[in-house]
């Protein structure tokens, strides 16, 4: 903000068009951008000493969606943080997970609530569905110059649209490409376990409550075999960060509702350390 | 802009002032006051679509009257300083005070230089965790900036509506209470004529000071005809609302938008912050949740 002629200054401000703060921000102050950060001849590959990390879920329940996060960051092969929050309102309607390092998923998942709370606040109207999706990818392409350098942050976007009642899910790629998942969706370094959890438990038209338990198993799955991504820690209350978008709005498990959930599972996990068993074929019609 | 001879600059900017100040003084006026429920803004506006007042930041509203493609420039650049000052810095850190300065270097600035001044004239305010905590702040068109206490008129007829307030007012009316005096020291622009006032005549917006996060809400529709029956209750304002169903589109009176009415009415009484379209009694969302 400082160093900017003032009549230039002032036009930025003035200037009409576009609702977009990312856009004002790069005529104004391209320094707050997080893409901003200059990388110098930085060897493809993420630098192990940066907080890296993680599992998110998402899936699609009767009236909404639900996501859920693991508190795990880890720098190489240490845990940098046990409660760190991958998993953020954007809005009313809207809920962002990151996986990748931390401090750029963080940056990106604060510029966009900005982004679209100053959208609504311009406009007087809250952008669609697909409109925050589509600004959600425009950022992540943004980041590409230092993703080609390691420095990867991806999000998972999962929104309630008013339009249609319906909870859905985008993911994306660091190229910029977004893409609507259907059902549920995982990313992070432990995606893969969790997507083979979700397969097996995952039904449709499940409720909230059904969906919260089966993606804190996909999570146990995940933490169970990436190290990468940490489990409930019982000892220290550490539970995941579970959010919920619904017609009501963006919701998030307080610690002791996301307790009780864990403790259900870990109860269950005592007995059964695999979890719950799918059967080997399906007895449904 | 050429001057093919010399005119001295006091004269230059006297003719300035004496413009914006004849501009002014034929826009309708607007209250803004503090009560116990928080600030309430309140202005003749019968257009759905085109409003005088805004959400800025949290707990912050803008308010203006005067040339509306002017104002309108002016809020969205305070919409634009304070997300970027509240990015840069944290969310507690944009202040009604800071817009202020900023709007009164921003307008000191463009009178000077512009050939034609800003026909406006805006406040902006903020919501405390008391009344005392409050602060409203006028802008004029070429900069000052001044401090309110309890509440300001902006506008043509200011005096006049500020005499009928500073008779009545006080620091702990209710809601409604406010609302009656803004309406009648509004009325006929202070000089005593009341015509029964119907909610698609007036824009009125609160700062509610009990409400986390955004403060700011539109009161439309349902709500507003629900206030203003309260306010006025020799029967203008329920008249009026039986009245305005038809002519406003109000969701208020007509049996198959009951529907729309409650649910607008949860949507008000719910999370719904800033939401500008609420007026139509059918459209969604588009308001703030308490978040994590």
């Amino acid at each position: 903000m400082s160093g900017f002629e003032p009549q230039a200054r002032r036009q930025a401000f003035l200037a009409p068009g576009s609702s977009s703060f990312a856009d004002f921000l790069a005529m104004a102050a391209p320094e707050l951008l997080p893409t901003a950060v200059h990388m110098t001849g930085a060897a493809a590959g993420a630098p192990s000493d940066v907080p890296h990390g993680t599992t998110i879920a998402a899936a699609v329940c009767a009236g909404g969606v639900v996501m859920a996060g693991d508190r795990r960051a880890t720098a190489g092969n240490m845990i940098s943080q046990r409660d760190i929050e991958k998993v953020f309102r954007g809005d009313e309607f809207s809920c962002v997970g990151i996986a990748g390092v931390a401090g750029i998923g963080v940056d990106l998942v604060r510029l966009f609530g900005v982004e679209l709370e100053h959208y609504e606040k311009i406009e007087g109207r809250s952008l669609s569905l697909e409109g925050k999706a589509n600004r959600l990818a425009g950022l992540v392409k943004s980041n590409l110059g230092a993703a080609m350098q390691g420095l990867v942050a991806v999000p998972l976007l999962a929104g309630y649209d008013v339009e249609t009642s319906h909870g859905r899910i985008f993911s994306f790629d660091v190229a910029g490409g977004k893409y609507e998942e259907q059902r549920f969706a995982t990313i992070g370094s432990g995606s893969v376990f969790a997507r083979g959890a979700l397969k097996k438990l995952y039904r449709d038209g499940m409720s909230i409550e059904d969906v919260v338990l089966v993606l804190m198993q996909a999570l146990y799955d995940a933490a169970d075999d990436d190290s990468a991504t940490g489990g409930p820690d019982m000892a220290r209350r550490i539970y995941p960060v579970v959010a919920s978008v619904t017609a009501d709005g963006f919701d998030r498990l307080t610690a002791e509702q996301a307790g009780r959930y864990a403790e259900a599972v870990v109860a269950e996990r005592m007995r059964l350390p695999d979890g719950p068993a799918a059967p080997l074929q399906s007895t449904e019609s | 802009m050429s001057m093919p001879f010399y005119v001295s600059p006091e004269q230059v900017m006297k003719d300035k002032a004496d413009y914006a100040r004849k501009r002014i003084s034929q826009i309708r006026s607007g209250v803004v006051m503090t009560c116990e429920a928080g600030i309430l803004f309140v202005a003749p506006n019968p257009s759905r679509a085109l409003r005088k007042f805004s959400e800025m930041y949290d707990r912050i509203a803008f308010a203006a009257v005067g040339r509306y493609n002017e104002f309108e420039t002016l809020r969205k650049a305070g919409v634009r300083y304070a997300d970027m000052t509240g990015f840069t810095y944290d969310r507690r850190d944009v202040t009604a005070r800071g817009l202020a300065d900023w709007y009164g270097q921003l307008l000191g600035s463009l009178f000077t230089d512009s050939p034609k001044p800003y026909e406006v004239e805006i406040v902006v305010a903020e919501v405390g965790k008391t009344a005392a905590d409050d602060e409203i702040y006028r802008i004029t068109f070429e900069g000052s900036v001044a401090d309110e206490h309890d509440f300001v008129v902006v506008g043509g007829q200011a005096d006049k509506v500020a005499a009928v307030l500073k008779e009545r007012y006080s620091a702990t009316m209710s809601l409604t209470e406010a609302m009656r005096l803004a309406i009648a020291s509004l009325a006929g622009q202070g000089d005593g004529n009341s015509e029964p006032v119907t909610s698609g005549q007036l824009e009125v917006a609160l700062l509610e000071r009990s409400r986390p996060h955004r403060a700011f809400r539109r009161l439309t529709g349902a709500r507003l005809d629900a206030l203003l029956a309260e306010a006025t209750p020799s029967g203008a304002g329920a008249a009026a609302a039986n009245g305005a169903a038809g002519a406003s589109g109000s969701a208020a009176g007509e049996g198959p938008e009951v529907g729309s009415a409650n649910g607008e009415s949860a949507a008000d009484g719910g999370p719904a912050g800033g939401s500008p379209e609420g007026g139509d009694g059918s459209a969604p969302g588009g308001g703030d949740g308490s978040g994590a």
